[in-house]
């Protein structure tokens, strides 16, 4: 009985393995047109890897649709191509550029702007223009306190609105994504990973990350109480502290102009995951996007944010 | 640094769920848990004492650990299923953190519905109420298996013993007309002090048990999936449609009972049809078992059409099969009510049918568990027994036996919201 019940056991990555997937085929047999919102990041480069692994030997049944704000690491962009071609995936870009050009979003002003918030009106467009009913998300519950009641299968009402009031409730493994013309669903398979989880999977399962990950020495500004990278679109103004080949890596990856860079000489998974273990910061802790107010998340989210 | 063994690749992940009202002081355990195995982050830290001083509160708030959304802090309660979660170097731990109050019901039942063990608080002062057996009686419903009892506020009772072991008597005598609960442990805390919560507390010699994040770091839950009665309900048929890959047909689902394995006899339900497994495919190469509840994608022997909603079965040990449903239901909609002849969609596995209500048994008053027969109408949070009948079959076993193939959601056809939760009788 002993021995039975050991060969029964699934330890908690084959078990959030296995809910990911499930709801990846749930997704491609419950729309009609979904697609994956890959940006690049781990937890979007996680959830590819699980739609491969779901849908094997056949190709992703949905497209990945990056929404591209012009301001992206160029080596995430060059991660972005060569993962593509390696999963033979079909890849759409939405330009936040585009969204300006045509007079859909103001541009920010001055020296501190930034084209984040403006990522929620291409991404609406994109999944207007290409009739997008589901798009799959790498959101976590742990990630922000707004994320604790989201649902794997998130309710957007005909403006891409999240109510945090009407969500329906979840029970079991059954997901109800009925919906009427004009809504669509923004469906989370990594709800309940950590960030921890997204790390010791990655190793686990040996998946490559861009090089943004692992510590490497940049040139960075002092900004609200983040690390920004200095580029084109981040640029020094009177009196903040420049640090130039500070030794440094990035915990998310996002935009260039909201995503800080954390101290680190983590230079493997192992390293990355023991600093994660013991770091006293949330990983959101280097967003500058989250510090504008305590409900920052909630009222993005809300708009039609991730 | 010192290198890292692989162990904590491979932990164990126990859900739970936590009951109890405001006052019981539910979100300030959630909080001590949180906090003492050093699961929170100085940024969450401090944000909840710049509020705790803002609130004017005297200590630390938390309770504020886990108060998700702005509506919940406007009013000091929480709304909603709210998911936490956390880890020490034993396991892994999802926390479904739902109200207490009557009114959220059906937030309770959502939460049990994916836990291990559920976490009933009792307010030492105030002992076992209505509200107490509440909790144990959707507990139970839901097939929980494992209950803590958690005395709250002991410090608040001068950490009597001999009330300790009134509330939990008090509490045995009704549990003892539940029978899903296999395994219940009672243990006096105080989470506003931390007592018995992660660290042994030093008020209560007499206690000789353990903390409760002792007992959920080593609850034995390895048995509470079903590895008996294999079911596997399709959930996609993968095609490549490729050279390489021309004649490959592949059924992808979430193993709902029981084990699989290459050269089984299996039966394809409904059509009845049967073969043999030929492989059990993965992007890491052939598996040589899959079981619940792991997703998979199997391969047969012979050609058989099948598609999503099907259900593949062991040959001597079929699924029920049939058109006529008895469940109990919990009442989920504010805006509409469920009442005989009623027609909804029913998701069943992989599967949605229409369903109609032939017939309303009996509702239950869940504070007394008393029947009630002279009301046929179901209102939101409201837990009772119906028939229905579907336009087409399911293959299903009763909750009890198994809660993937036991269980549905019923949609409303016009607003598309889910409305009810059913557990097959």
């Amino acid at each position: 009985m002993d021995a039975e019940r050991h060969s029964y056991r699934v330890n908690h990555l084959a078990q959030l393995e296995s809910e990911a997937i499930f709801i990846l085929r749930e997704t491609a047999a419950q729309f009609e047109r979904p697609a994956l919102l890959f940006s690049g990041g781990k937890d979007s480069i996680v959830m590819a890897h699980l739609a491969r692994k779901a849908f094997h030997p056949a190709r992703l049944p949905f497209p990945l649709l990056h929404v591209d704000t012009g301001h992206n690491f160029q080596e995430t962009l060059d991660y972005r191509d060569r993962y593509v071609a390696d999963l033979r995936a079909e890849l759409v870009v939405a330009y936040v550029q585009d969204s300006i050009d045509q007079g859909r979003v103001q541009e920010e002003k001055g020296p501190f702007a930034s084209r984040n918030s403006l990522q929620t009106v291409t991404l609406l467009d994109a999944i207007e223009a290409n009739q997008y009913d589901a798009c799959l998300g790498g959101g976590r519950r742990d990630e922000e306190k707004a994320r604790a009641k989201e649902r794997f299968f998130s309710h957007r009402d005909d403006f891409g609105q999240w109510d945090p009031k009407n969500q329906r409730p979840e029970l079991w493994n059954l997901f109800n994504g009925r919906k009427h013309h004009g809504e669509h669903f923004r469906v989370f398979p990594l709800s309940n990973w950590t960030e921890m989880d997204v790390w010791q999977y990655i190793k686990s399962e040996d998946i490559p990350l861009p090089s943004l990950y692992f510590s490497h020495r940049r040139d960075v500004v002092h900004r609200s109480g983040a690390l920004l990278a200095i580029s084109e679109v981040v640029e020094p103004q009177p009196g903040e502290r420049v640090e130039e080949g500070a030794v440094v890596r990035f915990r998310t990856i996002g935009d260039m102009t909201c995503t800080g860079a954390v101290y680190s000489e983590a230079a493997d998974l192992d390293t990355i995951i023991h600093e994660v273990a013991t770091a006293r910061q949330t990983e959101r802790g280097t967003r500058a996007d989250d510090k504008r107010s305590e409900t920052a998340m909630e009222d993005r989210k809300k708009e039609g944010y991730f | 640094m010192t290198p890292l063994d692989d162990s904590y690749l491979n932990m164990d992940l126990l859900r739970f769920t936590t009951a109890g009202s405001v006052d019981d002081g539910k979100s300030t355990l959630i909080g001590r848990l949180l906090y003492d195995s050093k699961s929170t982050f100085e940024d969450q830290i401090e944000a909840v004492e710049a509020t705790s001083r803002k609130r004017g509160d005297e200590r630390v708030n938390l309770a504020l650990l886990t108060d998700g959304l702005r509506a919940e802090r406007e009013q000091g309660i929480t709304i909603d299923v709210a998911y936490r979660y956390f880890a020490t170097p034993k396991r892994k731990f999802i926390i479904a953190d739902t109200p207490g109050h009557i009114q959220y019901t059906r937030n309770m039942v959502t939460g049990a519905s994916t836990a291990n063990l559920a976490i009933i608080l009792v307010d030492a002062r105030t002992g076992v109420i209505e509200q107490t057996c509440r909790h144990a009686f959707i507990a139970d419903l839901l097939r929980i298996r494992h209950v803590i009892l958690a005395v709250n506020k002991m410090d608040l009772v001068d950490y009597s013993e001999q009330r300790f072991t009134e509330i939990v008597e008090d509490f045995k005598r009704f549990a003892s007309r539940l029978d899903s609960i296999v395994d219940m442990v009672a243990i006096p805390i105080s989470a506003l002090h931390g007592d018995n919560v992660v660290e042994k507390s030093q008020h209560m010699d007499w206690y000789e048990g353990p903390t409760m994040l002792y007992h959920l770091e080593t609850v034995y839950i390895g048995s509470d999936h079903n590895h008996v009665d294999a079911r596997l309900p399709v959930q996609w048929v993968i095609r490549p449609q490729s050279d390489e890959h021309h004649d490959f047909r592949g059924y992808a689902g979430r193993v709902a009972g029981g084990v699989f394995r290459p050269g089984d006899e299996v039966v394809v339900q409904p059509s009845g049809f049967s073969t043999r497994i030929k492989t059990i495919e993965t992007y890491d190469g052939p598996q040589a078992e899959t079981f619940a509840p792991l997703s998979c994608t199997i391969t047969l022997e012979d050609e058989i059409d099948i598609s999503r909603g099907d259900m593949i079965v062991k040959q001597n040990n079929p699924p029920q099969k049939g058109q006529e449903i008895e469940a109990m239901i919990c009442w989920f909609s504010e805006s509409t009510q469920l009442s005989p002849n009623s027609k909804y969609y029913l998701r069943h596995t992989s599967k949605e049918v229409k369903a109609i209500v032939k017939e309303v048994r009996y509702k239950v008053n869940v504070n007394t568990l008393h029947k009630i027969e002279d009301d046929k109408t179901f209102r939101l949070n409201e837990i009772g027994r119906i028939s229905l009948r579907t336009s087409a079959p399911l293959l299903y076993d009763s909750y009890r036996r198994n809660r993937a193939t036991g269980s549905f959601i019923l949609v409303d056809s016009q607003t598309n919201e889910t409305v009810a939760a059913g557990m097959i009788v």
